[in-house]
This record gives C-alpha cells, structure tokens and sequence, in this order.
C-alpha cells in the first residue's frame, strides 16, 4: 500500500462526498421539503440504506467496475474523480440538483480528450437523451400515478391523520429504497477504480460470513456519501422539495416513487431479459439520473395542476446546471490533467498505440470488413486512436461503421495470462466454466483483445457470443463485461 | 405485528379518537344549550336550567383540555405539516363556540331576564335555528377530517341556517323595539337575541375558513 495510492483515495472520497450531498437528496428531497420527515431522519435513513446498498450489492457487481474504469492510469482517474466531484460540489453550492453520473461522463471526456482517445459518441448521445426522455418520462408516470393516489384517497376516505401516518410511512419506505439502490449503483463510480489497489484485506465473521476487501473498501466509500448527506444536502433537498413547485405530501410521495421506477425500468438489466424472454417488446435501457428524474416527476405534477406556480427561474437554473455540470469536468478534468502530468510529472493515463499489421488486417477480412482501401497504412502503427482516426479520414469511401470496426481491431492491449493476474483473479467474478478456459490459457501472451475473445472461444464455448438479437442482448453484454474484466485483470505493464 | 400495531399508527388513532371527541362535545354542548334556553322560557332559572348550565360548563372544559392535548401532540410530533396550522385554527373557533353556549347560559342565570310570553316563540325559533347552524358546521369539520369532498354540501346547509337564524333574530329585534316596554327592557331583551344569534354567526365564519382549508388541501 502506497502513500500516493491513499493519497488518490481521496478524490474517490471527495466524489463520495459530493454524490452524498447531491444525488442523495433527491430521494428525500420531497419529503424533506414538505416537512413530513425531519432532515436528520431522513438523513440517517438515507446514509443507512446507502451503506447497506454499496456494501450488499454493490460489491456484487464490483468487477464490472464503474465508468471511470474507462480511464487507465490511476493519477488520472484521480484527477477525473475530483474534477467531477468539483463540479457536481459547485452545483450544490448552488443548490441546484444535479447527477453524479453526467459529471462523471463530462470528466472521462476531458481525459479523452487529453490523452487522446477517441469519445464513444453515445456517451455524448447519453448525456444529452437524459436531458429529455428521463424528465418526460418521469413527468407522464407521476401524472398517472398522481391521478390515481387523488382517486384511492377520495375511494378509501381515510382520516386526515391516517392520510398523513400512511405517506410518512410511504416517503420512509420509497427513500430507504431509493438510498440502497442508489448506494447499489453508484458505490462503482466512486470506488471502482480503487479495487485493485484496494489497502484492506478480507476477514470473516466468526466463520459466518465474510467482510472482503472490495466490500471494506466501499463501506468507506458509502461513509463518505453519508457524510455528504449529512453535511451538505439539505440546500438541494429544499429546491427540490419546495423550491420548484410547492407540493403537498401525498404528490411528495408520488414524486420519490415515480423517479424510482423510472430508475427501475430504464436501468433493470433484468426486467429487460424478462420481457425478452417471454417474447416481449423491450424498453430500451437509456441511462437516467436521478435529479431528472425527480425534476421531470415534480413538473409532472405541476403539469396535472394546470401548471400554475411553476418557479421558472428555478427551472431555468436548474436545466442550466444539467449543461454546465459535464462542461465544466471536462475542463477542469483537462487543466488538471495538465498540471498531473507536467508539474507533477505523474503519468495521467497509458498511451494506446493502434496497428494496422498483417494479423489485424486477416482479422478484418475474416469480419467481412474490405481492406483493399487501406493501401500504405497497412503495416503502420499510430501513436493515438485519433491519429488512427485522421488517418483513415483521408481515405474515401470508409464509412464510419467500418471505421469503428477498424480501429477497435487496430487497438493494441496487450495481455499476458500470468500468475499475479491468476491470484488476483476474484472468486465468482467468472462462472467456473469461463475461468477453467482463463486458467488453460495460463502463460499465452496476446497483442490485442480479439486475438484473447478468439481464443477462449475455442477453449470454451461459454466464451462465444450468441447470434444477435433482443433475447440475447443481455447474454451478450455480460460476455462483454466479463471479457473486459479479464483484459484489466492481465494487462501487461501495468 | 399488524399495521395497526405500530407506534405511529396507535398514536394516530388515539389523535383521530380525541378529535372525534372533541366535535362530540360541541355538538352536545349544542343540544344541551337548546334544552336550556327551551327550559328557561318554560320555567325561569329553574334547578333543572342550573343543571344543564353546569353540564355545558363542564363540556366546555373538556373540550378545551382535548384541544391543548390535540394542539400539542400535532406540533411535538410534528404530524400533517401542511394542514396543522388549518387545524388549530378550525379546533380554536369551534372551541369558541362553545365558549358562546356557556356565556350566553351564563348570562341567562346571573341576568335573568323578563322575556313576554309574546317573544318565547321567537326567541325558541332562533335557538333552534342556530344549533342547526353549530350542527352543521360540526358535520362539515368531522367531513374535513375524513371525507373532504362532502365538507362543501355541510358548509351550504351552515350558510343557509345562518341566514335563517339572521333573519329570525332581525324580525324579533324589530317587534321587541316596535314594542312600548321600557327602553332599558327592550335592550335587556335585545343582548339576549344576540348572544344566541353569536353561535350561528361564529360558526359561519368557521365554515368560510373550512372552504379555504378544503382549496388548499386540494390544490
């Protein structure tokens, strides 16, 4: 364990911080706002359940990582977490309800930019989706959910107080839930790069259960949400509580519950193949985020009251806040990157070189992909994905499918099946039948990534992907994450 | 453990049973008051009218002790955040009504006024007429509580008693002043129609407020 390696935890914590103080407060946003629970309640609820949903389940998704596993150096990773977090800070300052996750994506572009790596056009396409489908979505399913709570109530003739028993209860149980699923899916963001430097060791309960490493390590993570919590959250929790609209507490509680199933149904890989596997149609799984989820459901029910008292300004600030967050971590992610590499002189990320050699160009062929245009690039080799890219931008006729297919087959990762990677290797990362074929492979060497999927898939058929289509995707993806996981268990120099 | 088990839930329905109380005592206190001001037409300040004055004396302190309980438990347990200052607002002017009954019964004992037999009929019609108000405004409070949508037709019927009650006390005013009793007399007999006409009034005024809480509840 290394003094810098702690040292860079530090970022992972501030971002932990910062998701506490604003992510966070969505959940009991409303709830807070209408004053039917008390900020320290709702505060120790939410850390609570947050701690229990990063350590559960989040630790079970751990190998997939979170989406700064994109970046490759740890300085640099670092320097993406904290320039997100300073902008997702920035925003709570202002009080304005942002999402963790859009900073996050708006940081990794300000490192690819820097060491660069080419920007998956659907991270942009991402960002800017949510922006629309998550508020309108969360919006119509409040309105639904809204008109039926008025139609129960008015059937059901409860007692005021009851009433007012029954959604207190109800914004407890929506919050708690939304707190762990919110620990559940976030804890990989704010701690997934640190696993595998990770300074604690795994120790067991009187033989009754196991506390691993990962799981120490995001209790860490999950105390510093709750710190954020309960240090810096209640500014956003009244703006979206009462500052936007005044709500009442039954729309208080419509407005936690619509954005936790807008949550669920955009972000359940398993309601997915569910519906895939009873032959119907699939909701498509666009990333939302919570504080437009919450800000669409809020509308929502402006909306049903014939949209009066619609704080516009407050609106306005808010959809402002949605397209500054990610511009501002990027620049301040490429600045600081700036000043990590050349006044720190740490190595902000791993250069990736592309080739276009003769196995590449067979593997190219053998995908259907024409290469006869590539003429005197064959044989070369680039110094970045962009270069790459330029360089097939001046051949005509390659359209940018192929050129996709091109420079993901020129990628050079080079990968050796060695025993610190064996040892590392965690148990049930893999099911046993896609280890036993890592394990054949032990002492192979590989130059890029397809050259490692074909070669498992010819020791193992779990290791091949299925023909594509709906009933498959999820299979698919899974296979995708697992393979991922081995390249970064194995890479060579690292 | 069943829903109803739960600490919150005991606690709400303990709060529910003491507000259902609390309105059964204004609307008994109100029947209690036409008995006696009936009682006291028929026979003066009778034994049985100091009787019924000391029973509405002893409504209007318990109904006073349920009101401070229910005022306190709303704010120590900081329940119905958006309608509990509504609420202590509705309890304290119902609460005032009562106060009205016992006042009113007060001064019959202590004023004993001379009514002519002339009036008895007047003076019993606007009795009635404004306990059908108090009624009626107990029913639209207890309908705020648990079936909001029905306060609107109760608040009608209060509106309408009211102004019965109005026109009652305006026509006996008139044949009391047009009347030769002394003039001292004529006033004597003028406080007594308002301090029975101040019931209805006073709960008309409950029942406005009642409509502004049901908008706000249901915006």
């Amino acid at each position: 364990m290394e003094v810098t390696v702690l040292l860079f935890l530090t970022s992972g914590l501030f971002l932990g911080w910062a998701l506490g103080a604003n992510d966070a407060a969505n959940v009991f946003g409303t709830a807070v706002g209408t004053r039917m629970i008390s900020f320290t309640t709702a505060a120790i609820i939410c850390s609570v359940f947050l701690a229990l949903g990063a350590v559960v389940s989040g630790a079970g998704a751990a190998h997939t990582l979170g989406k700064l596993g994109a970046v490759n150096a740890l300085p640099g990773s670092f320097m993406a977490a904290l320039s997100a977090a300073l902008a997702v800070y920035m925003m709570t300052k202002a009080g304005l309800p942002v999402s963790t996750t859009q900073a996050i994506v708006g940081a990794i572009i300000g490192w690819n930019l820097f060491s660069s790596t080419i920007t998956d056009s659907d991270s942009l396409v991402k960002i800017l989706s949510t922006w629309v489908i998550c508020p309108v979505l969360a919006a119509a399913i409040s309105m639904g959910l809204y008109k039926f709570s008025a139609w129960f109530l008015h059937r059901a003739k409860w007692h005021l107080l009851r009433t007012d028993a029954y959604t207190r209860l109800g914004l407890i149980l929506a919050g708690a839930f939304g707190s762990y699923s919110l620990g559940a899916n976030n804890i990989g963001n704010v701690m997934g790069v640190f696993i595998s430097s990770s300074p604690f060791t795994d120790f067991s309960f009187a033989g009754l259960f196991t506390f691993s490493s990962t799981q120490q390590l995001f209790l860490v993570g999950a105390l510093a949400i709750g710190v954020g919590v309960m240090t810096y959250s209640k500014r956003v929790m009244v703006t979206v509580g009462g500052g936007l609209v005044p709500l009442s507490p039954v729309a208080a509680w419509v407005v936690v519950v619509s954005h936790s199933i807008v949550l669920f149904l955009f972000a359940s890989q398993g309601l997915e193949a569910f519906l895939a596997s009873h032959g119907l149609p699939t909701i498509p799984l666009v990333p939302v985020s919570s504080s437009q989820a919450v800000v669409g459901a809020v509308l929502g029910i402006a909306i049903i009251k014939g949209g009066r008292g619609i704080r516009w300004r407050v609106l306005g600030g808010i959809s402002f806040g949605w397209m500054v967050t990610p511009v501002i971590a990027a620049a301040v992610c490429f600045v600081g990157l700036f000043f990590l590499q050349n006044v720190f002189d740490q190595k902000v990320f791993h250069p990736i070189s592309y080739t276009l050699s003769p196995p590449v160009v067979e593997k190219l062929e053998s995908d259907g992909v024409a290469t006869g245009s590539l003429g005197e690039l064959r044989g070369q080799t680039f110094d970045s994905a962009v270069a790459l890219k330029d360089a097939l931008g001046a051949i005509s006729g390659l359209d940018s499918d192929r050129k996709g297919l091109i420079i993901t087959a020129a990628k050079i990762e080079p990968v050796t099946i060695g025993d610190t990677g064996l040892e590392k290797m965690v148990a049930g990362a893999l099911s046993t039948a896609r280890a036993i074929a890592v394990v054949s492979l032990a002492g192979r060497q590989f130059r890029h990534r397809w050259a490692l999927a074909q070669e498992l898939a010819n020791e193992s058929e779990t290791w091949r992907e299925k023909a594509a289509g709906k009933e498959n995707k999820a299979y698919n993806k899974a296979l995708i994450a697992d393979l991922d996981y081995v390249v970064r268990l194995f890479a060579t120099g690292r | 453990m069943e829903l109803k088990d739960i600490r919150l839930f005991r606690r709400t329905r303990s709060l529910e049973k003491e507000i259902d109380e609390f309105l059964d005592k204004l609307s008994e206190s109100a029947l209690v008051f036409k008995q006696a001001v009936h009682t006291y037409l028929d026979h003066g300040c009778s034994p049985e009218f100091d009787e019924m004055l000391h029973h509405v004396n002893k409504l209007e302190s318990t109904a006073d002790h349920l009101r401070r309980t229910i005022e306190t438990q709303l704010y120590t347990q900081t329940l119905i955040p958006e309608s509990r200052g509504d609420v202590l607002g509705l309890l304290e002017n119902l609460d005032h009504i009562i106060n009205l009954f016992e006042g009113a019964l007060w001064s019959f004992s202590i004023e004993t006024p001379d009514i002519p037999s002339v009036y008895h009929q007047g003076y019993r019609d606007l009795t009635n007429m404004g306990v059908e108000t108090v009624e009626s405004v107990v029913l639209a409070s207890r309908a705020f509580f648990r079936n909001i949508e029905a306060v609107g037709d109760h608040n009608h019927k209060v509106l309408f008693y009211e102004k019965e009650a109005d026109k009652i006390s305006s026509k006996l005013k008139k044949e009391i002043f047009g009347s030769d009793l002394e003039l001292a007399h004529k006033a004597h007999l003028r406080n007594f129609v308002e301090h029975i006409d101040n019931a209805a009034d006073w709960a008309e005024d409950v029942a406005d407020r009642l409509s502004i809480y049901v908008i706000k509840r249901t915006v």
